[in-house]
């Protein structure tokens, strides 16, 4: 199955920037986590974004000009930061994975994938 | 076929088919070929593998019929390849022969930690349970919890299409300890539904959930004999039970401890509580449940209320109290205290909280008003004691323990208000 894990945590809590102390081996963390995935063959994508200050929310309404507002859709303590999609056995597995991710405070949601237009077709 | 057998066949083929409702179904269909055969045939030397041999073929009936379906018939290839020389299934002398296909403790505990998977939400986890493990009908669970049945159904619909869909495995973690505490709290819930909810009346009509969760707790601690607090559940629920025919008095009203008739206490679950928690306490490994177990062990084995041991009743809520600080344990640490300290000390348990988010919780809760109000009683604080009860009396929705709240209620209301200013008590009321 692929799960996408949504990693929410509080981004006005201040993280090492690259060069000051910290960063180096918070980075090692994160290189081993995904690295883990890689090579067990549970990497499909993930990526880390940008805080919610360059987010952009288009609505949509019927019949109406889609309008644009400045900011994530919306405010909560808790952001979105980034994400990971993932093939694991069971939710179980990616429960383990979401577990494991190297964010010491944060909520991650997982979800399995209902359909991927991309997705390799699978064997048999 | 008893229930007890009906769990294990379920997890079984569950486990075989990889599918909830086929398991189901196949099962189903099984019991009614049963009630059709064994009536003319007698009823087979081995029901239980009989039903099992008849299930799985049943099964693969359905996923015959189900062709179209391809993904389903890939999951259970194997299973079809052997499908068609189970012959004779429908003859009573059928038997099984491959030792692989008894349901074993395995498949059972898989079942039980599926069902009690913290993915679902808790209701649906104690329905799931009592409906798999417990093999209890919708209509009977529905009516335990007073939930419409078509609620409690809807439920369990649900449950299981997020056991699809989202991925929940049956299978075992590398460390059951892990899932544990999620399976015990699902059958103490069970078990506080029957307690909290039986009164003389109803208890007839109703399902026995006490007795259902007894025989649940009791397989699961079967399937985790390594697990002290399985056991712990199992003893604290054996000595709740063991008293329990002296909770309520013939119109159903709540009877004290203190004022029950120890006589007509259970001796013989009595003494198998005590050997449960002695094997737990053994295992040299507390918990929350091992400790409440040791103090109702405590309350049980007294002779007469009088010979309590309270002072080490509150050490023991002392140790309690650091390991799961509820509202409930609180409370019953205050009234403990009470007991072997005195009303102004009980108070002081009950009142002195400095966390605010402790005390909002304690202040929704009934017993807390309830036990403050008998100890304002105790020290002729009658105004504060009377406030208390009316504050229980509206925050409870049992019926017995309304009447019960009335008749305190009433009793301090005939009582002088004594004079409160000489007494310089340490409490407010709640606001």
């Amino acid at each position: 199955m692929e799960f996408m894990i949504t990693l929410y945590s509080d981004e006005s809590v201040d993280i090492p920037s690259p060069g000051e102390p910290g960063f180096a081996e918070m980075m090692a963390e994160w290189m081993t986590f995904n690295e883990r995935l890689v090579e067990g063959g549970h990497w499909i994508a993930g990526a880390s974004l940008s805080p919610t200050n360059t987010a952009t929310t288009i609505r949509k309404t019927l019949g109406q000009v889609p309008a644009l507002t400045d900011g994530p859709f919306m405010e909560t303590k808790e952001q979105l930061g980034g994400f990971y999609l993932i093939r694991a056995a069971d939710l179980d597995e990616a429960i383990a994975f979401a577990s494991a991710v190297p964010i010491p405070v944060g909520s991650f949601e997982v979800r399995p994938v209902a359909f991927r237009p991309d997705a390799e077709i699978p064997a048999g | 076929m008893t229930r007890e057998e009906s769990g294990p066949l379920l997890a079984l083929l569950t486990r075989r088919f990889g599918d909830l409702d086929l398991a189901q179904e196949a099962l189903q269909d099984a019991l009614v070929e049963a009630s059709i055969h064994w009536p003319i045939s007698g009823v087979p030397s081995n029901p239980g593998g009989w039903l099992h041999t008849v299930a799985r073929r049943k099964a693969v009936d359905r996923l015959r019929r189900e062709a179209s379906i391809q993904r389903r018939i890939r999951f259970s290839a194997a299973e079809l390849a052997t499908g068609p020389n189970d012959s004779g299934a429908t003859d009573s002398r059928a038997h099984i022969t491959d030792e692989n296909d008894h349901p074993n403790g395995d498949e059972h505990l898989r079942l039980v930690l599926l069902c009690c998977h913290p993915a679902l939400d808790l209701d649906a986890q104690v329905a799931l349970t009592l409906r798999l493990v417990g093999g209890l009908t919708t209509e009977e669970i529905a009516a335990a919890f007073l939930t419409p049945e078509p609620t409690l159904a809807q439920r369990i619909v649900r449950a299981k299409r997020k056991i699809r869909d989202a991925g929940i495995p049956l299978s075992l973690p590398a460390d059951v300890r892990d899932r544990l505490d999620s399976v015990l709290a699902v059958l103490y819930l069970i078990f506080n539904e029957g307690y909290l909810s039986r009164s003389g009346a109803e208890a007839t009509l109703r399902i026995d959930l006490m007795a259902e969760a007894l025989r649940l707790t009791s397989v699961v601690a079967g399937l985790m004999p390594d697990e002290p607090e399985a056991l712990g559940l199992l003893a604290l629920e054996q000595f709740h039970v063991a008293r329990s025919p002296t909770r309520f008095d013939q119109a159903g009203d709540l009877v004290l401890l203190a004022q029950q008739d120890r006589s007509r206490w259970d001796g013989a679950l009595i003494r198998q509580a005590n050997n449960t928690l002695n094997a737990a306490l053994a295992q040299r490994r507390p918990g929350p449940f091992q400790m409440q177990a040791v103090i109702a062990g405590y309350h049980t084995n007294a002779r007469t209320a009088s010979d309590t041991d309270w002072v080490a009743i509150v050490g023991l809520y002392d140790a309690l109290v650091s390991m799961t600080n509820s509202p409930v344990v609180r409370v019953n640490r205050a009234v403990a205290i009470g007991m072997a300290d005195g009303p102004l000390a009980a108070l002081r348990a009950l009142d002195n909280l400095d966390d605010l988010a402790e005390r909002t919780r304690l202040h929704t809760y009934h017993l807390w008003h309830a036990a403050r109000a008998e100890f304002l009683t105790q020290i002729g604080r009658y105004t504060d004691a009377r406030h208390a009860f009316q504050h229980a009396h509206a925050l409870t929705s049992n019926p017995s323990e309304k009447r019960h709240l009335e008749r305190r209620l009433a009793a301090v209301s005939a009582l002088t208000e004594a004079d409160e200013s000489e007494l310089n008590g340490p409490t407010q009321p709640p606001a």
